[in-house]
């Protein structure tokens, strides 16, 4: 027998314990559902299966009678929407910041002390300038986003362009390279991928953000959704929203992971 | 005229002085080893023929011209690591001299173009022995086939200097001495004007046609950074006596005064 710290356990069966708090979680819930609803059968804290499939044929697959369209997935294309917009911008004003001050000693002395600041400011707390400055419209939830994530990347991808050594950057003009083909063609090809990496980290926040915003001022969107049907305690549909904004996190950073790997196949097997 | 001048060159960091008086003419087709103790500037000194140190006082002059106080194509450089680009595979790494030049804005080629900077690349890479590898990235590569791509990379730009600094200094001893027939080979049919850092005093007679000694001649204990490093020994390698080979052996070991301090 081998000691404790050297087993493996083999393929199946780390599905199998991968699987089983997910088991776990579900049975304790239908095993608290059904108590309660044997107690008071209009319980609404812990509702049935049943009316998770009710309330997610509701939402999803009927025309909603007021406004004639599918609020569930208007919702989650409208926050989408929103996240991919924010994110997007995000990176793109990261990367070039970021590339920028990394590879020229005059923007990081001028830059870097603001963007330093600007990412301490508590983003939430400046929702509310938002709002006044831009009205309640898209543009504000978007730039909250932006607000929220964009100086972290920034400085990640700083770091990381910091980080690529000096030899390459002097072997590239020993090869007749200007300044702007040695970004072109040495730091950013390098940084891509790191900055992938830096905004599936900051995904999390993003949708953070997004749903933040949503709750306080919209008209449509997942956040909103659950922060309007709250006054009505529908877990019922909630739950189904929330387990929905998970898998939907799951997915984008699961791309996110794959279309690096495809695309820079040297970082990744550089890393292990 | 000279091809390089080194005319009284200095380096002091305030008051640390690291160079003096540094005088010295190397001609086209010269292969200059340089070894000494660490610490004693012979970094620096490529550095300075690099681009990226600016002497103190002084100049270096290549074919009367002051060299560009900066890195530029008319010097190539080999480092111990990091020489080659990650990103690119072996192709890409010696295609990319040609790209930069006859691309400015996009620094890429395409088409026609592109097939015949390959096949110049490609020729280049045969010389070094790295035709079988052709697609791989570096990190695919052992140490001494890097450095061979990192050569064939700076060849192809047909450099009018090409340093090397330490470039055989983490290979194990075997693929060594294969790098070694390799630079000599690449030097005579390039007649390439190569300066080379080394540790290994060997390698300094072994490969080369002048071995440059950098140390202090003057020492003072109370004052260790006040006298710099000068060439004390600038032999034409292949006729040496045994006795001065012993002297220069001596003079790369610590001296007395850094053993004492450090008891």
């Amino acid at each position: 027998m081998k000691k404790l710290i050297n087993l493996q356990p083999s393929k199946p069966v780390r599905v199998l314990l991968g699987l089983l708090p997910f088991i776990i979680l579900l049975l304790l819930y239908i095993g608290a559902s059904d108590a309660r609803l044997a107690d008071n059968p209009n319980d609404k804290l812990l509702p049935s299966l049943n009316s998770f499939v009710e309330a997610i044929d509701r939402m999803a697959f009927t025309a909603d009678k007021r406004s004639g369209g599918y609020l569930f997935w208007q919702d989650s294309y409208s926050s989408l929407k929103r996240l991919f917009t924010g994110v997007g911008i995000s990176a793109a004003l990261a990367l070039s910041l970021g590339v920028l001050m990394g590879a020229i000693p005059f923007f990081r002395a001028k830059l870097s002390p603001l963007v330093t600041a600007i990412s301490l400011i508590p983003p939430m707390a400046i929702l509310p300038i938002l709002f006044i400055i831009f009205g309640l419209g898209e543009f504000s939830k978007v730039v909250l986003i932006v607000i929220g994530i964009a100086p972290f990347i920034t400085r990640d991808v700083l770091q990381r362009v910091q980080e690529i050594p000096s030899e390459q950057i002097i072997k590239a003009q020993t090869l007749g390279a200007n300044t702007w083909q040695i970004i072109l063609r040495v730091i950013l090809p390098q940084i891509m991928p790191r900055l992938l990496a830096a905004v599936r980290l900051s995904l999390g926040a993003a949708w953070l953000f997004l749903i933040a915003a949503e709750a306080i001022a919209a008209t449509d969107g997942l956040g909103y959704r659950i922060f309007l049907v709250r006054r009505y305690l529908s877990m019922d549909v909630i739950l189904p929203y929330v387990a929905w904004i998970t898998l939907l996190a799951f997915i984008i950073d699961y791309l996110i992971r794959l279309a690096s790997a495809k695309l820079y196949p040297w970082f990744h097997s550089q890393e292990n | 005229m000279s091809y390089l001048n080194i005319q009284n060159l200095w380096k002091e960091y305030g008051d640390q002085i690291v160079l003096e008086q540094i005088n010295n003419k190397v001609e086209k087709g010269d292969f200059v080893t340089i070894v000494g103790a660490s610490g004693c500037g012979k970094t620096t000194f490529l550095k300075m023929l690099l681009g990226t140190e600016t002497p103190s006082r002084g100049q270096i002059l290549l074919d009367g011209q002051p060299i560009a106080s900066e890195p530029n194509e008319e010097r190539g450089i080999v480092f111990q690591r990091y020489s080659v680009f990650p990103h690119m595979t072996v192709l890409e790494n010696v295609m990319l001299s040609r790209e930069l030049e006859s691309s400015p804005i996009l620094g890429r080629l395409f088409g026609k173009q592109k097939k015949q900077a390959a096949e110049d690349a490609k020729q280049m890479i045969e010389l070094v022995g790295l035709s079988h590898a052709l697609n791989k990235y570096p990190h695919e590569l052992s140490g001494g086939m890097q450095q061979r791509l990192a050569l064939a990379q700076s060849l192809i730009k047909k450099p009018r200097i090409l340093l090397l600094d330490e470039p055989f200094g983490a290979l194990d001893p075997g693929i060594r001495t294969d790098m070694h027939q390799l630079v000599l080979k690449l030097w005579k049919e390039h007649q390439l004007t190569i300066f080379m850092i080394t540790h290994d005093i060997k390698e300094g007679f072994f490969l080369g046609t002048r071995l440059w000694v950098f140390d202090k001649d003057r020492f003072d204990p109370q004052a260790p950074n006040a006298y710099g490093a000068k060439i004390t020994y600038d032999l034409p390698v292949g006729d040496i006596d045994k006795e001065t080979y012993q002297q220069i052996d001596q003079s790369l070991t610590p001296s007395e005064p850094e053993i004492a301090e450090a008891s």
